[in-house]
Protein backbone atom coordinates (compact mmCIF):
# COMPACT_ATOMS: atom_id res chain seq x y z
CA UNK A 1 0.00 0.00 0.00
CA UNK A 2 2.57 2.40 1.10
CA UNK A 3 5.28 1.18 -1.21
CA UNK A 4 2.49 1.78 -4.26
CA UNK A 5 1.61 5.60 -2.85
CA UNK A 6 5.07 6.05 -3.18
CA UNK A 7 6.07 4.95 -6.71
CA UNK A 8 2.87 6.69 -7.91
CA UNK A 9 4.14 9.96 -6.48
CA UNK A 10 7.71 9.37 -7.08
CA UNK A 11 8.12 12.30 -9.16
CA UNK A 12 6.40 14.66 -6.98
CA UNK A 13 8.81 13.75 -4.45
CA UNK A 14 11.37 13.81 -5.99
CA UNK A 15 9.76 17.87 -7.17
CA UNK A 16 9.45 18.42 -2.95
CA UNK A 17 13.07 17.31 -2.05
CA UNK A 18 14.36 19.60 -5.13
CA UNK A 19 12.20 22.77 -3.87
CA UNK A 20 13.82 21.81 -0.52
CA UNK A 21 17.26 22.02 -2.19
CA UNK A 22 16.48 25.38 -4.30
CA UNK A 23 15.18 26.99 -1.22
CA UNK A 24 17.79 25.83 1.89
CA UNK A 25 20.36 28.73 0.91
CA UNK A 26 17.46 31.34 1.02
CA UNK A 27 16.40 30.37 4.19
CA UNK A 28 20.18 30.26 5.78
CA UNK A 29 20.10 33.47 4.18
CA UNK A 30 17.25 34.70 6.19
CA UNK A 31 17.86 32.97 9.06
CA UNK A 32 21.28 34.62 9.70
CA UNK A 33 19.61 38.14 9.27
CA UNK A 34 18.47 37.65 12.51
CA UNK A 35 21.86 37.04 13.97
CA UNK A 36 23.40 38.46 16.59
CA UNK A 37 26.88 38.28 14.40
CA UNK A 38 30.11 40.39 15.31
CA UNK A 39 32.09 40.56 13.00
CA UNK A 40 31.30 37.64 11.16
CA UNK A 41 28.35 36.15 10.31
CA UNK A 42 29.31 32.54 9.72
CA UNK A 43 28.12 30.73 12.70
CA UNK A 44 24.79 31.33 14.57
CA UNK A 45 25.13 33.41 17.91
CA UNK A 46 21.34 33.98 18.77
CA UNK A 47 18.70 35.86 17.59
CA UNK A 48 17.88 39.35 17.32
CA UNK A 49 15.77 42.07 15.24
CA UNK A 50 18.70 44.78 15.77
CA UNK A 51 20.12 44.30 12.27
CA UNK A 52 16.67 44.39 10.52
CA UNK A 53 16.13 47.64 13.25
CA UNK A 54 19.34 49.35 11.36
CA UNK A 55 19.82 47.67 8.13
CA UNK A 56 22.38 50.62 7.17
CA UNK A 57 24.31 49.81 10.73
CA UNK A 58 27.40 48.23 8.87
CA UNK A 59 29.75 51.06 7.04
CA UNK A 60 29.14 51.08 2.81
CA UNK A 61 26.27 48.54 2.60
CA UNK A 62 23.85 51.35 2.32
CA UNK A 63 25.73 53.15 -0.25
CA UNK A 64 26.58 50.06 -2.10
CA UNK A 65 23.05 49.22 -2.02
CA UNK A 66 22.55 52.48 -3.26
CA UNK A 67 24.58 52.27 -6.18
CA UNK A 68 23.38 49.36 -7.42
CA UNK A 69 19.71 50.39 -6.87
CA UNK A 70 20.67 53.44 -9.32
CA UNK A 71 22.84 51.39 -12.08
CA UNK A 72 19.95 49.26 -12.06
CA UNK A 73 17.52 51.83 -12.50
CA UNK A 74 19.03 53.29 -15.34
CA UNK A 75 20.11 50.11 -17.17
CA UNK A 76 16.57 48.83 -16.70
CA UNK A 77 14.98 51.61 -18.53
CA UNK A 78 17.71 51.97 -21.57
CA UNK A 79 17.83 48.48 -21.99
CA UNK A 80 13.88 48.15 -22.27
CA UNK A 81 13.44 50.85 -24.49
CA UNK A 82 16.33 49.44 -26.83
CA UNK A 83 15.42 46.01 -26.55
CA UNK A 84 11.30 46.16 -26.85
CA UNK A 85 12.18 48.71 -29.96
CA UNK A 86 14.18 45.57 -31.75
CA UNK A 87 11.77 43.42 -30.36
CA UNK A 88 8.79 45.11 -32.46
CA UNK A 89 10.98 45.11 -35.63
CA UNK A 90 11.56 41.39 -35.61
CA UNK A 91 8.42 40.45 -34.11
CA UNK A 92 6.28 42.86 -36.67
CA UNK A 93 8.46 43.50 -39.70
CA UNK A 94 10.20 41.90 -42.31
CA UNK A 95 13.05 43.07 -43.46
CA UNK A 96 16.76 42.04 -45.05
CA UNK A 97 19.26 41.28 -42.44
CA UNK A 98 16.99 39.56 -40.35
CA UNK A 99 19.38 36.30 -39.03
CA UNK A 100 22.11 38.79 -38.28
CA UNK A 101 20.22 40.69 -36.30
CA UNK A 102 19.09 37.41 -34.58
CA UNK A 103 22.57 36.35 -34.30
CA UNK A 104 23.89 39.70 -32.84
CA UNK A 105 21.26 39.54 -29.97
CA UNK A 106 22.17 35.92 -29.48
CA UNK A 107 25.87 35.84 -29.36
CA UNK A 108 26.04 38.40 -25.99
CA UNK A 109 24.04 35.66 -23.94
CA UNK A 110 26.36 33.10 -25.37
CA UNK A 111 29.53 34.93 -24.03
CA UNK A 112 30.68 34.08 -20.68
CA UNK A 113 30.47 37.19 -18.68
CA UNK A 114 34.45 37.07 -17.71
CA UNK A 115 34.90 37.78 -21.56
CA UNK A 116 32.06 40.90 -21.41
CA UNK A 117 33.38 42.30 -18.97
CA UNK A 118 37.53 41.46 -19.49
CA UNK A 119 36.57 43.01 -23.30
CA UNK A 120 34.73 46.27 -21.88
CA UNK A 121 37.25 46.94 -19.42
CA UNK A 122 39.88 46.70 -22.22
CA UNK A 123 38.54 49.28 -24.59
CA UNK A 124 37.40 51.75 -21.48
CA UNK A 125 41.12 51.62 -20.79
CA UNK A 126 42.64 52.10 -24.55
CA UNK A 127 40.00 54.90 -25.34
CA UNK A 128 41.67 56.38 -21.83
CA UNK A 129 38.09 56.13 -20.38
CA UNK A 130 38.29 54.97 -16.15
CA UNK A 131 36.35 52.74 -15.02
CA UNK A 132 33.15 53.87 -12.85
CA UNK A 133 29.54 54.56 -12.50
CA UNK A 134 29.03 54.92 -16.58
CA UNK A 135 30.89 52.55 -17.59
CA UNK A 136 28.86 50.11 -15.09
CA UNK A 137 25.67 51.43 -16.79
CA UNK A 138 26.51 50.68 -20.44
CA UNK A 139 28.03 47.28 -19.59
CA UNK A 140 24.68 45.99 -17.88
CA UNK A 141 22.52 47.71 -20.75
CA UNK A 142 24.81 45.64 -23.08
CA UNK A 143 23.81 42.72 -21.51
CA UNK A 144 19.79 43.12 -20.58
CA UNK A 145 19.10 44.55 -23.83
CA UNK A 146 19.21 40.55 -25.82
CA UNK A 147 16.79 39.62 -22.72
CA UNK A 148 14.90 42.41 -23.20
CA UNK A 149 14.23 41.25 -26.67
CA UNK A 150 13.81 37.49 -26.12
CA UNK A 151 10.78 38.25 -23.30
CA UNK A 152 9.37 40.88 -25.59
CA UNK A 153 9.75 39.37 -28.75
CA UNK A 154 8.05 35.82 -27.00
CA UNK A 155 5.07 37.92 -26.23
CA UNK A 156 4.52 39.69 -29.92
CA UNK A 157 4.65 36.24 -30.92
CA UNK A 158 1.81 35.29 -28.78
CA UNK A 159 -0.29 38.09 -29.91
CA UNK A 160 -3.99 37.42 -31.97
CA UNK A 161 -2.95 39.85 -35.18
CA UNK A 162 -7.02 40.16 -35.76
CA UNK A 163 -7.09 42.33 -32.55
CA UNK A 164 -5.09 44.82 -34.59
CA UNK A 165 -7.17 44.39 -37.82
CA UNK A 166 -10.16 44.59 -35.53
CA UNK A 167 -8.98 48.19 -34.52
CA UNK A 168 -7.90 48.92 -37.84
CA UNK A 169 -11.40 47.70 -39.37
CA UNK A 170 -12.79 50.32 -36.27
CA UNK A 171 -10.95 53.56 -38.06
CA UNK A 172 -8.37 53.74 -35.68
CA UNK A 173 -4.99 54.33 -37.61
CA UNK A 174 -1.95 52.90 -37.40
CA UNK A 175 -0.56 55.19 -34.19
CA UNK A 176 -3.75 54.89 -32.50
CA UNK A 177 -3.84 50.47 -32.55
CA UNK A 178 -0.28 50.87 -31.78
CA UNK A 179 -0.89 52.76 -28.88
CA UNK A 180 -4.74 51.63 -27.94
CA UNK A 181 -4.47 48.09 -29.06
CA UNK A 182 -0.65 46.52 -29.19
CA UNK A 183 1.07 48.47 -26.68
CA UNK A 184 -0.92 47.24 -23.96
CA UNK A 185 -0.94 43.79 -24.75
CA UNK A 186 2.40 44.01 -25.43
CA UNK A 187 2.80 45.95 -21.55
CA UNK A 188 3.11 42.41 -19.15
CA UNK A 189 5.76 41.27 -21.49
CA UNK A 190 7.64 44.45 -21.84
CA UNK A 191 6.90 44.95 -17.78
CA UNK A 192 8.31 41.17 -17.27
CA UNK A 193 11.67 42.03 -19.50
CA UNK A 194 12.23 44.84 -17.33
CA UNK A 195 12.11 42.95 -14.32
CA UNK A 196 14.70 40.47 -15.93
CA UNK A 197 16.73 43.01 -16.95
CA UNK A 198 16.32 44.67 -13.41
CA UNK A 199 17.67 41.27 -11.98
CA UNK A 200 20.33 40.58 -14.15
CA UNK A 201 21.46 44.24 -13.49
CA UNK A 202 21.28 44.23 -9.60
CA UNK A 203 22.65 40.86 -9.01
CA UNK A 204 25.87 41.05 -11.76
CA UNK A 205 29.03 40.68 -10.24
CA UNK A 206 31.67 39.47 -12.73
CA UNK A 207 30.98 42.06 -14.89
CA UNK A 208 30.48 44.68 -12.92
CA UNK A 209 33.54 44.25 -10.96
CA UNK A 210 36.01 44.74 -14.18
CA UNK A 211 33.96 47.95 -15.12
CA UNK A 212 33.34 49.70 -12.13
CA UNK A 213 36.58 51.01 -10.49
CA UNK A 214 36.35 52.21 -6.93
CA UNK A 215 32.87 52.10 -7.00
CA UNK A 216 30.74 49.53 -4.79
CA UNK A 217 27.95 47.88 -5.91
CA UNK A 218 25.91 45.23 -3.35
CA UNK A 219 26.87 42.48 -4.85
CA UNK A 220 30.67 43.85 -5.04
CA UNK A 221 30.34 44.91 -1.40
CA UNK A 222 29.37 41.19 -0.37
CA UNK A 223 32.42 39.56 -2.20
CA UNK A 224 34.59 42.61 -0.71
CA UNK A 225 33.57 41.41 2.79
CA UNK A 226 33.37 37.71 2.02
CA UNK A 227 37.33 37.82 2.78
CA UNK A 228 36.75 39.45 6.26
CA UNK A 229 33.09 38.25 7.11
CA UNK A 230 29.52 39.30 5.37
CA UNK A 231 28.12 41.94 8.17
CA UNK A 232 24.34 40.13 8.71
CA UNK A 233 23.16 43.81 7.31
CA UNK A 234 23.42 42.10 3.79
CA UNK A 235 21.23 39.36 4.68
CA UNK A 236 18.86 41.69 6.01
CA UNK A 237 19.14 43.59 2.13
CA UNK A 238 19.59 40.27 0.15
CA UNK A 239 16.38 38.92 2.33
CA UNK A 240 14.42 42.33 1.81
CA UNK A 241 15.36 42.57 -1.82
CA UNK A 242 14.06 38.38 -2.05
CA UNK A 243 10.34 39.10 -0.50
CA UNK A 244 10.15 42.31 -2.93
CA UNK A 245 10.57 40.64 -5.63
CA UNK A 246 8.48 37.69 -5.17
CA UNK A 247 5.69 40.00 -3.56
CA UNK A 248 5.97 41.47 -7.05
CA UNK A 249 5.98 39.08 -9.34
CA UNK A 250 3.13 36.66 -6.87
CA UNK A 251 0.48 40.16 -7.06
CA UNK A 252 1.50 40.68 -10.90
CA UNK A 253 -0.07 36.96 -11.15
CA UNK A 254 -2.72 37.42 -9.06
CA UNK A 255 -3.96 40.58 -11.24
CA UNK A 256 -3.28 38.25 -14.32
CA UNK A 257 -5.76 35.93 -12.93
CA UNK A 258 -8.51 38.36 -12.01
CA UNK A 259 -8.22 40.24 -15.65
CA UNK A 260 -8.63 36.50 -17.10
CA UNK A 261 -11.44 35.69 -15.37
CA UNK B 1 -13.11 56.60 -49.16
CA UNK B 2 -12.39 55.32 -45.57
CA UNK B 3 -13.39 52.04 -45.88
CA UNK B 4 -10.90 51.43 -48.95
CA UNK B 5 -8.17 52.83 -46.33
CA UNK B 6 -9.44 50.97 -43.48
CA UNK B 7 -9.10 47.79 -46.37
CA UNK B 8 -5.61 49.01 -47.46
CA UNK B 9 -4.24 49.51 -44.04
CA UNK B 10 -5.47 46.10 -43.27
CA UNK B 11 -3.94 44.52 -45.72
CA UNK B 12 -0.27 45.82 -44.75
CA UNK B 13 -0.71 44.95 -41.11
CA UNK B 14 -1.39 41.28 -42.56
CA UNK B 15 1.79 41.66 -44.65
CA UNK B 16 3.48 43.05 -41.78
CA UNK B 17 4.92 45.98 -43.47
CA UNK B 18 4.16 49.90 -42.61
CA UNK B 19 6.73 51.86 -43.91
CA UNK B 20 9.90 49.95 -45.29
CA UNK B 21 12.49 52.10 -43.23
CA UNK B 22 10.29 51.40 -39.80
CA UNK B 23 12.10 48.01 -39.12
CA UNK B 24 15.70 49.53 -39.13
CA UNK B 25 14.69 53.27 -37.46
CA UNK B 26 13.58 50.82 -34.50
CA UNK B 27 16.41 48.77 -34.96
CA UNK B 28 19.29 51.17 -34.77
CA UNK B 29 19.64 52.41 -31.30
CA UNK B 30 19.63 49.07 -30.03
CA UNK B 31 22.05 47.12 -32.66
CA UNK B 32 24.22 50.80 -32.67
CA UNK B 33 24.55 49.62 -28.66
CA UNK B 34 25.58 46.52 -29.18
CA UNK B 35 28.22 47.23 -31.70
CA UNK B 36 30.01 49.61 -29.83
CA UNK B 37 30.05 47.98 -26.18
CA UNK B 38 29.99 44.00 -27.62
CA UNK B 39 31.03 44.02 -31.17
CA UNK B 40 33.70 46.31 -30.88
CA UNK B 41 35.45 45.42 -27.72
CA UNK B 42 35.77 42.01 -28.76
CA UNK B 43 37.56 43.11 -32.05
CA UNK B 44 39.85 45.26 -29.80
CA UNK B 45 40.12 42.31 -27.35
CA UNK B 46 41.72 40.49 -30.20
CA UNK B 47 44.10 43.35 -30.96
CA UNK B 48 45.29 43.22 -27.60
CA UNK B 49 45.90 39.58 -27.42
CA UNK B 50 48.63 39.91 -29.70
CA UNK B 51 50.26 43.02 -28.02
CA UNK B 52 53.93 42.53 -26.07
CA UNK B 53 55.03 44.94 -23.84
CA UNK B 54 56.18 48.34 -24.82
CA UNK B 55 59.91 49.25 -24.82
CA UNK B 56 59.23 51.91 -21.99
CA UNK B 57 58.34 49.19 -19.70
CA UNK B 58 56.11 51.01 -17.90
CA UNK B 59 53.39 49.18 -16.50
CA UNK B 60 50.53 48.38 -18.47
CA UNK B 61 51.63 49.58 -21.57
CA UNK B 62 52.01 47.35 -24.85
CA UNK B 63 52.07 47.72 -28.59
CA UNK B 64 50.89 45.76 -31.02
CA UNK B 65 53.14 43.16 -32.57
CA UNK B 66 50.81 40.64 -33.92
CA UNK B 67 52.65 38.35 -31.65
CA UNK B 68 50.30 35.10 -32.08
CA UNK B 69 52.52 32.88 -29.91
CA UNK B 70 50.70 34.84 -26.85
CA UNK B 71 48.20 32.26 -27.59
CA UNK B 72 50.77 29.54 -26.48
CA UNK B 73 52.33 30.84 -23.59
CA UNK B 74 48.65 31.63 -22.07
CA UNK B 75 47.18 28.20 -22.50
CA UNK B 76 50.53 26.65 -21.19
CA UNK B 77 50.73 28.95 -18.55
CA UNK B 78 46.59 28.11 -17.55
CA UNK B 79 46.38 24.47 -19.14
CA UNK B 80 45.47 23.31 -15.98
CA UNK B 81 42.72 25.57 -15.01
CA UNK B 82 41.45 25.35 -17.99
CA UNK B 83 40.92 21.53 -18.34
CA UNK B 84 39.28 22.04 -14.73
CA UNK B 85 36.77 24.95 -15.77
CA UNK B 86 35.84 22.69 -18.37
CA UNK B 87 35.26 19.13 -16.31
CA UNK B 88 33.38 20.97 -13.70
CA UNK B 89 30.88 22.55 -15.85
CA UNK B 90 30.43 19.47 -17.53
CA UNK B 91 29.62 17.77 -13.94
CA UNK B 92 27.81 21.09 -12.39
CA UNK B 93 25.87 20.75 -15.95
CA UNK B 94 25.03 16.79 -15.71
CA UNK B 95 24.05 17.25 -11.99
CA UNK B 96 22.15 20.26 -13.12
CA UNK B 97 20.07 18.24 -15.56
CA UNK B 98 19.78 14.92 -13.50
CA UNK B 99 18.02 17.36 -10.90
CA UNK B 100 16.19 19.40 -13.03
CA UNK B 101 14.71 16.72 -15.73
CA UNK B 102 12.08 15.56 -12.94
CA UNK B 103 11.39 18.77 -11.50
CA UNK B 104 10.47 20.46 -15.12
CA UNK B 105 8.09 17.61 -15.90
CA UNK B 106 6.82 17.28 -12.29
CA UNK B 107 5.39 21.27 -12.65
CA UNK B 108 4.95 20.59 -16.41
CA UNK B 109 2.51 17.32 -15.92
CA UNK B 110 1.84 16.80 -12.20
CA UNK B 111 1.21 20.36 -10.86
CA UNK B 112 -2.64 21.09 -12.03
CA UNK B 113 -2.99 24.14 -11.23
CA UNK B 114 -0.11 24.96 -9.09
CA UNK B 115 1.57 25.43 -12.69
CA UNK B 116 2.49 29.19 -12.26
CA UNK B 117 3.19 29.16 -8.55
CA UNK B 118 5.92 26.79 -8.70
CA UNK B 119 7.52 28.18 -11.86
CA UNK B 120 7.92 31.46 -9.56
CA UNK B 121 9.15 29.30 -7.12
CA UNK B 122 11.85 27.82 -9.66
CA UNK B 123 13.16 30.96 -10.01
CA UNK B 124 12.86 32.71 -7.13
CA UNK B 125 16.43 31.75 -5.85
CA UNK B 126 17.27 34.60 -8.15
CA UNK B 127 15.82 37.46 -5.95
CA UNK B 128 18.47 37.33 -3.84
CA UNK B 129 21.93 38.03 -4.41
CA UNK B 130 23.75 35.42 -6.76
CA UNK B 131 26.54 36.29 -3.86
CA UNK B 132 24.88 35.46 -0.61
CA UNK B 133 23.51 32.56 -1.87
CA UNK B 134 27.11 31.16 -2.73
CA UNK B 135 28.33 32.06 0.72
CA UNK B 136 25.26 30.40 2.11
CA UNK B 137 26.41 27.39 0.83
CA UNK B 138 29.73 27.73 2.34
CA UNK B 139 28.00 28.02 5.93
CA UNK B 140 25.76 24.62 4.69
CA UNK B 141 28.65 22.54 3.78
CA UNK B 142 30.95 24.42 6.78
CA UNK B 143 32.58 22.38 9.71
CA UNK B 144 29.64 23.61 11.73
CA UNK B 145 26.63 23.02 9.49
CA UNK B 146 24.23 20.58 9.21
CA UNK B 147 25.64 18.22 6.07
CA UNK B 148 29.04 18.22 7.92
CA UNK B 149 27.69 17.00 11.06
CA UNK B 150 25.11 14.42 9.63
CA UNK B 151 28.32 12.71 7.97
CA UNK B 152 30.38 12.55 10.99
CA UNK B 153 27.37 11.54 12.96
CA UNK B 154 27.73 8.23 10.43
CA UNK B 155 30.98 8.00 10.37
CA UNK B 156 31.37 8.69 6.38
CA UNK B 157 33.48 12.11 7.48
CA UNK B 158 36.20 11.48 10.00
CA UNK B 159 36.11 14.42 12.81
CA UNK B 160 39.14 16.25 11.16
CA UNK B 161 37.37 15.94 7.76
CA UNK B 162 35.20 19.16 5.95
CA UNK B 163 33.73 19.73 2.75
CA UNK B 164 34.00 23.38 2.10
CA UNK B 165 37.60 24.39 0.25
CA UNK B 166 37.09 21.60 -2.10
CA UNK B 167 36.43 20.57 -5.65
CA UNK B 168 32.66 19.27 -3.93
CA UNK B 169 32.47 22.61 -2.73
CA UNK B 170 32.96 24.35 -5.74
CA UNK B 171 30.71 21.90 -8.12
CA UNK B 172 28.15 21.86 -5.46
CA UNK B 173 27.77 25.73 -5.60
CA UNK B 174 28.09 26.23 -9.48
CA UNK B 175 25.32 23.13 -9.61
CA UNK B 176 22.77 25.13 -7.57
CA UNK B 177 23.35 28.78 -9.04
CA UNK B 178 22.71 27.85 -12.58
CA UNK B 179 19.92 25.38 -11.83
CA UNK B 180 16.95 27.61 -13.00
CA UNK B 181 18.77 28.45 -16.19
CA UNK B 182 18.27 24.12 -16.75
CA UNK B 183 14.89 23.77 -15.55
CA UNK B 184 13.27 26.89 -17.44
CA UNK B 185 14.07 25.65 -20.94
CA UNK B 186 13.25 21.89 -20.09
CA UNK B 187 9.81 22.56 -18.75
CA UNK B 188 9.56 24.89 -21.53
CA UNK B 189 9.92 21.97 -24.12
CA UNK B 190 8.02 19.50 -22.01
CA UNK B 191 5.10 21.76 -21.30
CA UNK B 192 4.92 22.16 -25.59
CA UNK B 193 4.34 18.31 -25.90
CA UNK B 194 0.75 17.00 -26.37
CA UNK B 195 -0.65 14.93 -24.02
CA UNK B 196 -2.49 13.07 -26.67
CA UNK B 197 0.72 12.02 -27.94
CA UNK B 198 1.58 10.45 -24.43
CA UNK B 199 -2.08 8.92 -24.75
CA UNK B 200 -1.23 7.29 -28.32
CA UNK B 201 1.77 5.79 -27.12
CA UNK B 202 0.23 4.15 -24.71
CA UNK B 203 -2.75 2.99 -26.88
CA UNK B 204 -0.30 1.33 -28.79
CA UNK B 205 0.70 -0.24 -25.69
CA UNK B 206 3.98 0.95 -24.75
CA UNK B 207 4.55 1.06 -20.90
CA UNK B 208 5.64 4.17 -19.17
CA UNK B 209 9.28 3.47 -19.30
CA UNK B 210 8.91 2.88 -23.08
CA UNK B 211 6.89 6.32 -23.43
CA UNK B 212 9.21 8.20 -22.09
CA UNK B 213 12.41 7.08 -23.77
CA UNK B 214 10.70 6.73 -27.42
CA UNK B 215 8.41 9.61 -26.88
CA UNK B 216 8.68 12.40 -24.12
CA UNK B 217 12.75 12.47 -23.99
CA UNK B 218 13.10 12.92 -27.82
CA UNK B 219 10.26 15.71 -27.72
CA UNK B 220 12.15 17.30 -24.62
CA UNK B 221 15.23 17.24 -26.68
CA UNK B 222 15.46 21.01 -27.37
CA UNK B 223 14.77 22.03 -23.77
CA UNK B 224 17.59 19.58 -22.93
CA UNK B 225 20.13 21.47 -25.81
CA UNK B 226 19.14 24.88 -24.78
CA UNK B 227 19.62 23.97 -20.76
CA UNK B 228 22.58 22.15 -20.69
CA UNK B 229 23.52 25.20 -22.85
CA UNK B 230 22.95 27.90 -20.56
CA UNK B 231 24.32 25.99 -17.57
CA UNK B 232 27.70 24.98 -19.18
CA UNK B 233 28.17 28.43 -20.86
CA UNK B 234 28.08 30.61 -17.34
CA UNK B 235 29.43 27.55 -15.36
CA UNK B 236 32.52 27.75 -17.71
CA UNK B 237 33.21 31.39 -17.25
CA UNK B 238 32.43 31.26 -13.49
CA UNK B 239 35.02 32.08 -10.39
CA UNK B 240 33.02 33.21 -7.82
CA UNK B 241 32.25 29.38 -6.67
CA UNK B 242 35.91 28.90 -7.15
CA UNK B 243 37.18 31.56 -5.30
CA UNK B 244 34.16 31.75 -2.74
CA UNK B 245 34.11 27.44 -2.26
CA UNK B 246 37.26 26.35 -3.17
CA UNK B 247 41.20 26.23 -2.40
CA UNK B 248 43.75 27.36 -4.23
CA UNK B 249 43.93 24.15 -6.08
CA UNK B 250 40.54 24.65 -7.61
CA UNK B 251 41.26 27.42 -9.58
CA UNK B 252 39.45 27.82 -12.89
CA UNK B 253 40.16 30.00 -16.17
CA UNK B 254 38.24 32.83 -15.10
CA UNK B 255 40.45 33.31 -11.64
CA UNK B 256 42.99 32.77 -14.14
CA UNK B 257 41.90 35.88 -16.66
CA UNK B 258 40.71 37.78 -13.69
CA UNK B 259 44.03 37.84 -11.75
CA UNK B 260 45.94 38.58 -14.80
CA UNK B 261 43.72 41.45 -15.92
CA UNK B 262 43.63 43.26 -11.92
CA UNK B 263 46.93 41.79 -10.36
CA UNK B 264 49.55 41.19 -12.40
CA UNK B 265 47.88 43.74 -15.56
CA UNK B 266 49.40 41.43 -18.28
CA UNK B 267 46.41 42.55 -20.64
CA UNK B 268 47.26 40.39 -23.79
CA UNK B 269 47.52 37.22 -21.95
CA UNK B 270 44.17 37.76 -20.38
CA UNK B 271 42.46 38.81 -24.04
CA UNK B 272 43.87 35.53 -25.46
CA UNK B 273 42.74 33.08 -22.71
CA UNK B 274 39.56 35.16 -23.10
CA UNK B 275 39.73 33.86 -26.69
CA UNK B 276 40.27 30.67 -25.84
CA UNK B 277 37.52 30.09 -23.66
CA UNK B 278 35.33 31.27 -25.99
CA UNK B 279 36.37 28.94 -28.76
CA UNK B 280 36.53 25.93 -26.43
CA UNK B 281 33.34 26.77 -25.59
CA UNK B 282 32.10 27.28 -29.29
CA UNK B 283 33.95 24.13 -29.92
CA UNK B 284 31.88 21.89 -27.96
CA UNK B 285 28.41 23.68 -28.01
CA UNK B 286 28.97 23.41 -32.01
CA UNK B 287 29.77 19.83 -31.26
CA UNK B 288 27.26 18.98 -29.03
CA UNK B 289 24.56 21.01 -30.90
CA UNK B 290 25.24 18.58 -34.13
CA UNK B 291 25.15 15.72 -32.24
CA UNK B 292 21.73 16.07 -30.65
CA UNK B 293 20.37 16.95 -34.09
CA UNK B 294 18.58 20.42 -32.75
CA UNK B 295 20.41 22.60 -35.03
CA UNK B 296 17.81 25.49 -35.82
CA UNK B 297 17.57 25.38 -32.06
CA UNK B 298 20.43 28.55 -32.30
Amino acid sequence: MIRRWFSKNLIKIYAFLAFVYLFIPIAYTMAFSFNDAGKSNLTWRGFTFKNWQNPCGAPEVCSALGNSLKIGFLATTIATILGTMIAFALGRHRFRGRSTVNLLIFLPMATPEIVLGASLLAMFLNLGINPGFWPTVIAHVMFCISFVVVTVKARIASLDPKLEEAAMDLYADEMETFRRVTLPLVAPGIFGAALLAFSLSFDDFIITNFNSGTLTTFPKFVYIASARGIPAQANVIGSSMFILALTIVLAGQLVNRRKAR
Amino acid sequence: MAFIAAVTKRSSIARGIKRPSTPYLLLIPGLAWLFLFFVYPLINLASTSTQTPAASGEIGAYVQSFRFANYFDAISGAKEQFIRSIIYALIATVIALAISYPLAYAIAFKSGKWKNLLLVLVVAPFFTSFLLRTIAWKQILGDQGPVVTVLRFLHILSPQAGLTASAFAVVTGMTYNFLPFMTLPLYASLERIDPRVLEAAGDLYANAITTFRKVTFPLSMPGVVAGTLLTFIPAAGDYINATLLGNPRTKMIGNVIESRFFEIVDYPTAAALSFLLMAAILVLVAVYVRRSGTEELV
